[in-house]
């Protein structure tokens, strides 16, 4: 690791305005700081802001402060109740030890990355932009059939941010001078493009002080998550639903997937074809076909595209039969 | 820098380099060497402590980050002649052969217990308010943060099931 300054920090502008690198759970920064992949001169650590708590807002929803562990958010029980697709990506994520320690901002801005990001031997657009992308003729098993660039197709791993996503989250930024912006969880990691080094549309500086959540939906909400493992280990495919179903018809439907692009994908016009539809396998195929036209294989990771055909097909086969008895 | 932590009840003074992780301030520094290093990257579970009674990697944490909370190591859960009823369940069942996972083992076990205590769900819990009930299923996705590389998972999840059973 190389060597740093640690300075903790008592307000929000003392994180904002050190010109410093903010870490929390630490659990990603430390990670690649021993491998010295990230290399900060000064850490500010956060852990001290009163950013603890899980408050309900006027309009009904939930405010998550960006330092609530990850076990504190999956354990709340306003989250358990109204928010179940939420809990659930969390609990599907890392482990318990891990938990613990993830917060709710640093698990959003985890690295998009993949294995030859963490090989320094390697070239790597994101962790060297202009030395290449390993990826793209390696071994890309576990890389982006949707939304990739030539510079880079790694995928967004996180699964919290893929929960959020679906539950149109908003998250809370404060920015050095004090100024404070809103960002959706959508919009809030980016693409690859020709600038695979950034992540999200975080500015140096930046704080993120929370997530908020809309009112609850209600309804059926799932996360599947499939993996290599029964259990700690990255997300293949996920995807996060929650659906409403009256009358026999899709009455609300919202889809996230993880495993798939540098970021949460969301896809409205796979929403739009549902709603108002009868379920049944000749929708949900073509839900999926719509969802993966422009997907494409980079050889290894060639399989992900029917994986997610049918781990889609799952989720809306099971929405279908909980949401006809809720 | 200068930290001041609180382990096992005993009060330490640490002067180290900001850079030193949690594990190497306790195995380096202070001589707790029961806490183990496997990966070093959070994979593992070897290193696994408790900080205020959750269980964590200290293996990814900063000694410095942790000034004043009480950390709980193997060493501080029981000794030779007064175990904790988990490390003489490990005994009685055999949770291990080489013994290197086992530390973080125990000390993961023991914070879980606390989490299902307080009613925490997790990703294989069909009900997310139920009080989950530990069965062996429970009991592996919980730990799955402890790795094993002499495979004695079933004598460990025997080993829990006796204290789960104990507790009940
Ligand atoms: C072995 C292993 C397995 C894992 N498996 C999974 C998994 O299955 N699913 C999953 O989703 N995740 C997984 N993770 C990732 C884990 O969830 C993240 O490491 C964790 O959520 C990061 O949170 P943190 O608070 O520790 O962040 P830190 O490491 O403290 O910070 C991460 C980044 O966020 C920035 N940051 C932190 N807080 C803020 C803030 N408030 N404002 C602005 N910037 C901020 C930091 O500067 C840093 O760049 C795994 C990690 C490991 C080590
Ligand atoms: S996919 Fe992205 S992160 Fe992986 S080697 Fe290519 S540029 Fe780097
Ligand atoms: S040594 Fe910490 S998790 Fe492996
Ligand atoms: S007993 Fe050898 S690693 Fe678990």
């Amino acid at each position: 690791m190389k060597p740093f300054d640690y300075r903790r920090a008592e307000s929000p502008s003392d994180a904002t305005d050190a010109g410093a690198r903010i870490i929390a759970g630490g659990t990603n920064l430390l990670d690649l700081m021993k491998l010295e992949i990230e290399r900060p001169d000064t850490l500010i650590d956060i852990n001290r802001l009163d950013l603890k708590a899980i408050e309900e807002t006027e309009e009904g929803g939930l405010r998550i402060g960006a330092l609530v562990t990850n076990s504190d958010c999956a354990a709340d029980p306003r989250i358990r109740r109204d928010y179940g697709v939420l809990a659930r990506a969390i609990l599907a994520g890392a482990s318990g030890q891990l938990r613990n320690k993830a917060t709710t901002g640093g698990n959003l801005c985890q690295r998009t990355r993949c294995g030859y990001f963490y090989d320094t031997a390697m070239p790597c657009n994101k962790r060297d932009p202009g030395s290449g992308c390993q990826a793209k003729d390696g071994f890309n098993r576990i890389h982006a059939v949707l939304g990739a660039s030539e510079a880079c197709i790694a995928t967004y791993p996180g699964d919290m941010a893929v929960a959020m996503t679906a539950l149109d989250a908003t998250v809370e930024i404060e920015s050095k001078g004090g100024e404070t912006r809103i960002v959706p969880v959508a919009d809030f990691h980016r693409l690859p493009g020709d600038t695979p080094e950034r992540d999200n549309v975080l500015d140096p500086g930046d704080l993120i002080t929370a997530v908020t959540l809309p009112p609850p939906p209600g309804g059926v909400h799932l996360y599947r998550k499939v993996r290599d493992r029964a259990s700690y280990a990255f997300a293949l495919v996920s995807v996060a639903a929650v659906v409403t179903i009256a009358d026999g018809r899709f009455e609300r439907v919202a889809l996230a997937f993880g495993g798939l692009a540098h970021k949460p994908w969301r896809d409205p016009r796979v929403e739009e074809l549902l709603t108002g539809e009868e379920p049944g396998p000749a929708l949900f195929d073509e839900a999926a076909e719509m969802l993966l036209a422009d997907a494409e294989g980079h050889g290894h990771n060639d399989f992900k595209i029917p994986l997610a055909w049918r781990t889609l097909r799952a989720v809306l086969t099971e929405a279908s039969e909980r949401g006809d008895t809720a | 820098m200068e930290t001041r932590l609180s382990i096992n009840g005993d009060t330490h003074m640490l002067d180290a380099d900001p850079r030193t992780t949690l594990l190497d301030a306790l195995r380096n520094h202070l001589g707790l060497t029961g806490s183990k290093k496997g990966c070093d990257h959070g994979q593992c579970g070897a290193c696994t402590v408790l900080i205020d009674g959750r269980r964590i990697n200290s293996c990814l944490t900063l000694a410095c980050m942790h000034d004043g909370q009480e950390i709980t190591t193997i060493e501080g859960l029981g000794e030779p002649g007064n175990l904790s009823p988990l490390q003489a369940a490990f005994v009685r069942h055999d949770g291990y052969q080489c013994g290197y996972c086992t530390p973080g083992q125990i000390c993961s076990a023991t914070a879980m217990l606390k989490e299902a205590e307080q009613g925490w769900p997790s990703y294989v819990s069909d009900d997310l308010d139920g009080a989950p009930a530990l069965d062996g299923e429970e009991i592996s996705e919980r730990m799955s943060g402890n790795l094993c590389r002499c495979g004695a998972y079933s004598n460990i999840v025997d080993a829990i099931t006796q204290v789960v059973g104990e507790r009940a």
